[in-house]
Parts: structure tokens; C-alpha cells; sequence
């Protein structure tokens, strides 16, 4: 049998994290091979190294054993490998035959040949059980008929590797057989497909080897048939945990957030949260555990009111407030760090004392009597954010926008902190900065627990979560799967509630 | 020198707009036969004479609340261009309320006018705001549509069946009273000047000076400007900052179209006294490219506002000497929008990456008067 995809020692860097560090993997010619880890493990830049759109720092690249260097997906393609990235890209007002056909059109003189493409599309979807009516618009369809398009597209480049980005992320269950249908008859015609997934009950349905990534590195390649789910989830989380500092409990009996029983939907009436109950005391910091994309958003904008929700309430300091508005919450106290600070975080083209009243520009002192914005009071105050947590900027004038990642958060941070808010929403609060402002970011909010303040925290990254949380829960499909003590949870049974293996 | 180069950075642009405009129309003359020195030397010889300082304020007045009108909802990223079809409707509507009530006590009826107008339209402003968050339809297809349905439908029936008989035998509506006009301005300016012929300053220059006002703090210091300009920044952080999406986009729109409705009353009140189909139309297309070059600021604006009408009403003179057609002027304003546009671009680009440079500088703590020699 020979190699399809073979790596050694890929390592890719961006500033401030290794998202590959010495990355090995060998995928055989004609095989299913699955390729496991938790979010910012490294699976989806790797698949980007293989697919061209980045190159690798270090290591060796070889497609069928023979070395490579792609410098754009155009050159894996013609080497035989297409990608189905998780978002799909595909024109809806356009049909399914011109959307595969979309930059790769037959041609007959200066028209498109439709009726050559028409044929061609015929064989392959025959071939393959691939089943779509070449007419349809693209508008009108599934789902999984997307993605059916997306994986047509890129046979019809004449694929023979597959990559595929965490396409059951997006299925419903019976999408999902269909899917692992059509893998199969692709298998069976000889090509060979990679797929990202962290359900780790369908990886062991499906593949036929899978590898595990962790913190950018390759810890294990595995035969599903000698492997159980525990052991999948053991070696994703690894086989150590932080241990949690030295704590002092500071957690009291008042209630400052409690979530009863809510439900929520998406616009088209999905479930995303269900039935999600819990409560959050001054002086604790409950963390919320689990695989991005399982309710974590959708529970930060029902707490903070942007979505609405289908049934329960949500109380804040004893007052319901499941009816008030973004702005009542606000002014209420309710404080929030964004997960992603350019969306909802700040206003870029603004100066950074505008930035850093943003949300709180209702209270004092930022608001005086009447309608007026206290400039002063705002510059004073961004000044001081900038001061105590260390803003790198020119001047509290300078658009925010000119400053770096690491310093828009922690004026992100600061003003929350600063402005005393109580309860605070973190969401991923140190994501993407540098070690030492995350320590102090770490410090801060273990200081402000101290004086009272209660914080929900969602995290991917388990140090932070262990290291700060005195309560874990873990969401897994928009529910509360598990109330864990971080102090005594094992790797096994967190990786475990996290995939979903655990009963 | 910092301080020099935020002129630079500010002034460059709509000057250096104006200039190649001047060269372009110049161009034009000299191929259409003209010689441009002599048509430019006749547009700034009567340009300068005081009746056409006048008028071209007279002019500027109604651009500039059209102008500000338009800013208002563009601070939000709503691209309002109904100000045409609210303000044409305003001065109707307001005419007709204005000629029905008779003789008042004057303050009042003028504010009665005042008010209707702004109402009339702040509400169809409203409805294009209220469509937009119930319905989700983009402000500029309703916009568009309200526009033709306020000036080529309303308007026109309303404007058949309401028409007063005239020895003129125009189609228009009964005269305002005299107690609703609005004061002239030159027995005042005439105390500074000498006798002005034929044109009268208008008084409504001042309700445009308070709007100006106004429209600067508004955006600038209370917290509903904040609101306004976070949505219209970054409408995703606006909203989870606690901004009511909605309520915003509708309460904008109602502003803006009630500054709209005063827009022709410069004209109503101060000069014609009643609604005709003469009634100045155009306004508020004239007022995007007013809030363009002043880039929806007060003071630019005005400045905009009155270059524009200054240009229109000074090049009446090539027409009458036979110099050049005066749509040499429509060009050159083409010219000016367009070469703005295209300036203001690069020197917002040039100014984020001397803020960015800025600002690595205070990280890796280089010293400021590097950077700032850097740029030249």
C-alpha cells in the first residue's frame, strides 16, 4: 500500500503561540483517517499546511512519497488534494452544476460547455451515490446537500486526498449516516480522505486510523479497534491537569446571577440551549468547560439579553430581569468580556478613552445629569484603565485599532474591572495575549473574586479554567452535562463529559 | 509640527479636491474655446460682488441643513437618501398649514410652520426607520421609493387639487401671511456693508448656524450621539454595550428627517411665500455631496455648503457673457466630489498607519521624535 500524506516535523508559528510544533502524521493511500484533538489543538492549521493556504515553518511535506511544497491551494489541487472547509463556499443563487463548475468551466469556444459538465457531474455522482438534482439552486437546499456540493466540487478537480474539516459539526444524525455513506463508496473507489471531528463516537464508527493532536503536537496515532471512547478523550485532554493554586474560598451565599431552567433556539428553531440551570455567588468564579460550539455562546447572549430565550428566566442580585433589555442589565452591573473582542468588543476607528466607556456609558460617572457625555471623567478614567493594567498606546486619543491584540484586551479587561461591574461575563479573557499580561489578567480577576465580584467564565483553555473556577460545569449540545470540583476532576472524566462519552 | 500635519491631514484633501477641479474645468473651457483665465477672472469679479455674496448664503442655507440632514443618519451608517422627498413634502404640507391658518401673531405662525415641517418630515423619515427594523427593507431602496412617492405622487395630486386661481394662472398654493415670514438679515448686515439691491439675506441662515450647533453636540457629547456613532461604527459592539438596536436606527431617522423638513424652508418662508411647482427641487441630492466634502462634520459642511453655492450662483456670469455654458459648473463639482472621495481615502489610510507606527513605537519603547520625523 502506498503513502498518500505523509508529514515529519511540521511546526508553524504565529505570534505569541506554535499552532504545530514537530507535527507527524502518515495517512495511507485508500484509508479513512480521523484526526482528533481539542479546539486549538493545531487540526485545522495542519490541514491548511496539506492543503497550500499556509506554509510550514519547518518539516516535509509528501503527497503519494513524493515531496512537496505548495505555495497556494491551487498546487494541491493539482497534486490531487481538495478540502471541504467547515464553512461552505458556495454561490446560492447560482445551481449546483454551475457551482462546481464555478472557475473550473469546460469550455466550447468562448461559451461554457454546459452539456460536457452536465455529463461529467452524471458519472460522478453515479459513481459515487452522490445524489443532487444538478438543477436546484444552491439557496434552496440542505445542509447536507451543501455539502454534498462542496465534496462533488472537489472531485470534479480530480481529488484524490480529502480533506475534510469537521463536516459532521454541521449535520443532523441522519445527515451524518448519509455522509459517512457517501465516505465509504469514496473509499472504496480508491480515495483517500482526512477528516477532522471530535465526536469521538462517530471517529470510531468511520475511520480507519486515527491520530490525536494536543496542544499542537501529534501524541498518538491509534487503530479505533484497539481503543475505547475514555481512552480517545483521555489522550485529547492529556493525562495531566493543572493543579489548581493554593485557593482561598471566597464564594458566599448571595446569588449575583441565577439562570433557571432556560431554552433557547436559533433563528430557525434549532435548540441551543437546554434547560441550562445554575447559579453564580459574589465571590465565586464558576467556569463553563467544553468543545466550542456546544451552547457557550448562545448561553453569554442570553445572559447578557441580545437573544432571547424560549423558556426559563434569569435572575440578577434577586431581581428578574429575563425581560430587561442589553442596557438594563448594563447599568444593573452586569459586565462582559467578549470572546471576540474586533466583533463585539470595541469600536476600532475610535479613540481608546471612547473604547473604554464602551458599555457603560450610561453610568456614572461617564454620563452626567441630562444627556451629556463627561468627557473628562472618560478620559480620566480610560487613563487609569491604562495605567493600572498596562495599555501600551500613545495617548488615550489614539484609535483603538492602532493598538496590538494583546493591549485591546486588556483595556477590554480593565475597563470592566475598573468600572466595578458585578457579575462579570468572561468569555476566553486571555485568549491570543502574551503570558504575562495573562497572569496578571489571572491575578486581577482572583483579586476582584476576593472583594466580591462573581465571574462565569468560558474558557478553552483548561489551565485557566481549573486555575480559577471553584465551580466546573461542562456544556456539551446546549446542556449542563456536569458540575465537577476542579480540585479533584481527572483528565479521563473532564474529556470524557466533554465528547460526550461519559453516561 | 504634529499640529501642522492634522491641518495637513484634514484641509489637504477638499482643497486639493478644489484645485484639480479648477484644472479640469479649465481643460473644458480652453477646449470648448474659452480662454479660462478670462471665464475664472468674470466668475471671481462677480463672484465677489456683495448681491452674489448674498445670494450664494441664501443658497448655502438650505444646502447645508440638507447636508446635515443626511449626516445625521450616515453617523449611523444609515445611508438616508429620502431628505429630497421628506423636505419637498415638508414644504407642502407646511405651506398649505401656513396659507390655511391666516394672520397669527408672528413668532407663533412661523414656529407652527416650523414645527409642521419637521413633523412632516420626521415622519416620513420615520416610516423609511420604521420599515428598516419591522421589515428588515435597506433604507436606501425605501428611501428611494418614498422619494418618488412624496414629490411625484403627493405632492402633484394634492398639489391639482389644492391650486389656488391666479392671474398667473400658475399651479400653486395661497400665499403665507405676512406674519409667517421670516425676517430678512440686511438692515443688519447693512450696517456693516452698503445697501444690498434686489436680494435680501436670509434670516433662516441662523435657524442653520443653531441646527449646526446643535447637530455637533448631539453627535459629539450627549450619549445618544455615543449610541448613535458606536452603531455606526461597530453595530455588533454597540448592541452588547447596551445601544437598542432599533430604537436607534428609528430615532436617527426621525431626526434627520426633521432637520430634512426645514430645508426648504429657507424658501418658503423667506422668499417665496407659497408652494409652487417652481418650489426648488434637487436640494437633497445636493445635500449627500455637501455631507460628503465636509465629511458629516459641522463645520466641514458649512464650508462645503457654502463653497458649493458660492460656485453655483458666481457662474451665472458665464452665461451671460457667453463665456461657457454654466454647466461647466455641474462638472466641476463632479470633479470636486469625486477627487474628495478618492483624497479623503488615502488620507485615512496614511493616518492609520501613522497611528499604528504611533503606537509600535510606545510598545517597543522607541523615542516619539523618531516616528515623528519618520513621516514626511
Amino acid at each position: 500500500m502506498t503513502v498518500a500524506v505523509h508529514l515529519e516535523g511540521i511546526t508553524k508559528r504565529f505570534p505569541g503561540v506554535v499552532a504545530n510544533d514537530r507535527v507527524n502524521l502518515t495517512v495511507e493511500s485508500g484509508e479513512i483517517h480521523a484526526i482528533c484533538g481539542e479546539n486549538g489543538a493545531g487540526k485545522s492549521t495542519l490541514m491548511k499546511i496539506i492543503y497550500g493556504m499556509q506554509p510550514p515553518d519547518e518539516g516535509r511535506i509528501e503527497i503519494f512519497e513524493e515531496e512537496r511544497h505548495f505555495s497556494s491551494p491551487k498546487e494541491a489541487i493539482d497534486a490531487g488534494i481538495g478540502m471541504v472547509h467547515q464553512h461552505f463556499m458556495l454561490a446560492d443563487n447560482l445551481t449546483v452544476l454551475e457551482n462546481v463548475i464555478l472557475g473550473a468551466e469546460p469550455s466550447k469556444g468562448s461559451l461554457i460547455d454546459f452539456a460536457t459538465a452536465r455529463t461529467r457531474l452524471r458519472e460522478l455522482g453515479d459513481a459515487y451515490g452522490l445524489d443532487l438534482d444538478l438543477n436546484d439552486t444552491v439557496e434552496t437546499l440542505e445542509v447536507g446537500e451543501r455539502q454534498r456540493i462542496e465534496i462533488i466540487k472537489i472531485l470534479y478537480r480530480g481529488a484524490r486526498i480529502l480533506i475534510l474539516d469537521e463536516p459532521t459539526a454541521v449535520l443532523v444524525p441522519q445527515e451524518v449516516e448519509e455522509l459517512f455513506r457517501n465516505m465509504r463508496e469514496l473509499k472504496a473507489e480508491g480515495h483517500t480522505i482526512i477528516f477532522i471531528d471530535h465526536k469521538l463516537d462517530e471517529v470510531l464508527e468511520i475511520a480507519d486510523t486515527i491520530t490525536v493532536l494536543r496542544h499542537g503536537r501529534s501524541v498518538a496515532t491509534v487503530d479505533p479497534a484497539d481503543v475505547t471512547a475514555q481512552d480517545l478523550a483521555e489522550l485529547m485532554v492529556g493525562s495531566e491537569l493543572p493543579t489548581p493554586g493554593a485557593r482561598v474560598l471566597t464564594v458566599t451565599d448571595q446569588s449575583v446571577i441565577e439562570v433557571r431552567d432556560i431554552s433557547a433556539t436559533d433563528e430557525v428553531g434549532a435548540p441551543r440551549l437546554r434547560h441550562v440551570d445554575f447559579s453564580l455567588h459574589s465571590g465565586e468564579i464558576v467556569g463553563i468547560a467544553g468543545v466550542e460550539g456546544n451552547g457557550q455562546a448562545e448561553l453569554v447572549e442570553a445572559i447578557l439579553g441580545i437573544a432571547p430565550l424560549t423558556s426559563g428566566s434569569i435572575h440578577m442580585h434577586g431581581e428578574d430581569v429575563t425581560e430587561w433589555s442589553v442596557r438594563q442589565r448594563r447599568e444593573a452591573g452586569l459586565g462582559y468580556i467578549p470572546e471576540d473582542r474586533h466583533r463585539r468588543g470595541l469600536l476600532l476607528p475610535a479613540p481608546v478613552w471612547e473604547n473604554s466607556i464602551l458599555g457603560h456609558q450610561t453610568r456614572k460617572p461617564f454620563y452626567r445629569s441630562g444627556l451629556w457625555i463627561d468627557e473628562q471623567a472618560s478620559r480620566d478614567h480610560a487613563e487609569s484603565v491604562v495605567g493600572r493594567f498596562d495599555v501600551r498606546t500613545p495617548g488615550v486619543t489614539t484609535p483603538i485599532h492602532a493598538l496590538s491584540g494583546g493591549n485591546q484586551q486588556k483595556l477590554i479587561v480593565g475597563r470592566e474591572m475598573a468600572t466595578r461591574c458585578n457579575p462579570l461575563i468572561a468569555a476566553h479573557p486571555t485568549r491570543g495575549i502574551d503570558v504575562g499580561s495573562q497572569a496578571a489578567i489571572w491575578e486581577e480577576l482572583r483579586r476582584a473574586r476576593g472583594e466580591g465580584l462573581g465571574v462565569l467564565l468560558i474558557s478553552a483553555d483548561l489551565e485557566e479554567l481549573i486555575g480559577l473556577s471553584d465551580t466546573l460545569l461542562v456544556m456539551l449540545r446546549g446542556e449542563i452535562v456536569a458540575r465537577l470540583d476542579p480540585a479533584e476532576v481527572s483528565p479521563r472524566e473532564l474529556g470524557a463529559y466533554m465528547t460526550g462519552v461519559a453516561a | 509640527m504634529s499640529r501642522l500635519r492634522a491641518i495637513r491631514r484634514v484641509m489637504g484633501p477638499p482643497v486639493g479636491a478644489v484645485l484639480l477641479a479648477l484644472i479640469v474645468a479649465s481643460v473644458i473651457l480652453f477646449v470648448s474655446g474659452a480662454n479660462p483665465f478670462v471665464a475664472f477672472g468674470n466668475v471671481i469679479e462677480y463672484g465677489t460682488r456683495l448681491e452674489t455674496l448674498v445670494e450664494s448664503f441664501n443658497r448655502a442655507t438650505p444646502l447645508y441643513l440638507s447636508g446635515i440632514a443626511f449626516a445625521i443618519a450616515m453617523r449611523m451608517n444609515l445611508f438616508q437618501i429620502g431628505v429630497e422627498g421628506q423636505y419637498i413634502l415638508a414644504a407642502f404640507v407646511a405651506a398649505y398649514v401656513g396659507a390655511g391658518v391666516g394672520s397669527l401673531f408672528p413668532p407663533l405662525h412661523v414656529l407652527i410652520i416650523l414645527v409642521v415641517a419637521m413633523l412632516v418630515g420626521a415622519a416620513w423619515a420615520g416610516l423609511a426607520g420604521w420599515m428598516k427594523v419591522t421589515r428588515n427593507v435597506h433604507e436606501v431602496i425605501s428611501t428611494i421609493m418614498l422619494n418618488a412617492i412624496a414629490v411625484g405622487g403627493v405632492v402633484s395630486f394634492l398639489l391639482g387639487r389644492w391650486s389656488i386661481e391666479t392671474a398667473s394662472l400658475d399651479t400653486r398654493l395661497g400665499d403665507i401671511a405676512t406674519t409667517g415670514w421670516f425676517p430678512s438679515l440686511n438692515p443688519i448686515l447693512e450696517l456693516v456693508t452698503r445697501e444690498i439691491k434686489r436680494v435680501e439675506l436670509t434670516g433662516f441662515i441662523l435657524v442653520a448656524a443653531v441646527v449646526g450647533i446643535g447637530y455637533h453636540l448631539l453627535v459629539n457629547r450627549t450619549r445618544l450621539g455615543f449610541d448613535l456613532r458606536a452603531t455606526g461604527t461597530n453595530p455588533f459592539a454597540a448592541e452588547a454595550s447596551g445601544v437598542p438596536p432599533k430604537r436607534t436606527i428609528v430615532l436617527a431617522m426621525l431626526i434627520s428627517g426633521a432637520v430634512a423638513g426645514l430645508v426648504g424652508m429657507a424658501d418658503l418662508l423667506g422668499d417665496q411665500h407659497f408652494y409652487s411647482l417652481r418650489f426648488p427641487q434637487g436640494l437633497g441630492f445636493a445635500g449627500i455631496a455637501v455631507a460628503l466634502l465636509g465629511r458629516n462634520h459641522a463645520v466641514g459642511a458649512a464650508i462645503a455648503a457654502i463653497a458649493f453655492g458660492w460656485l453655483e450662483r458666481a457662474s451665472g456670469i458665464l452665461e451671460v457673457r457667453g463665456d461657457a455654458p454654466r454647466e461647466i459648473v455641474t462638472i466641476m463639482v463632479g470633479v470636486i466630489i469625486l477627487f474628495a472621495v478618492i483624497a479623503y481615502a488615502l488620507a485615512q489610510r496614511r493616518g492609520r498607519i501613522e497611528a499604528a507606527a504611533a503606537a509600535a513605537a510606545q510598545v517597543t519603547e522607541a523615542s516619539g521624535p523618531d516616528t515623528e520625523e519618520a513621516d514626511t
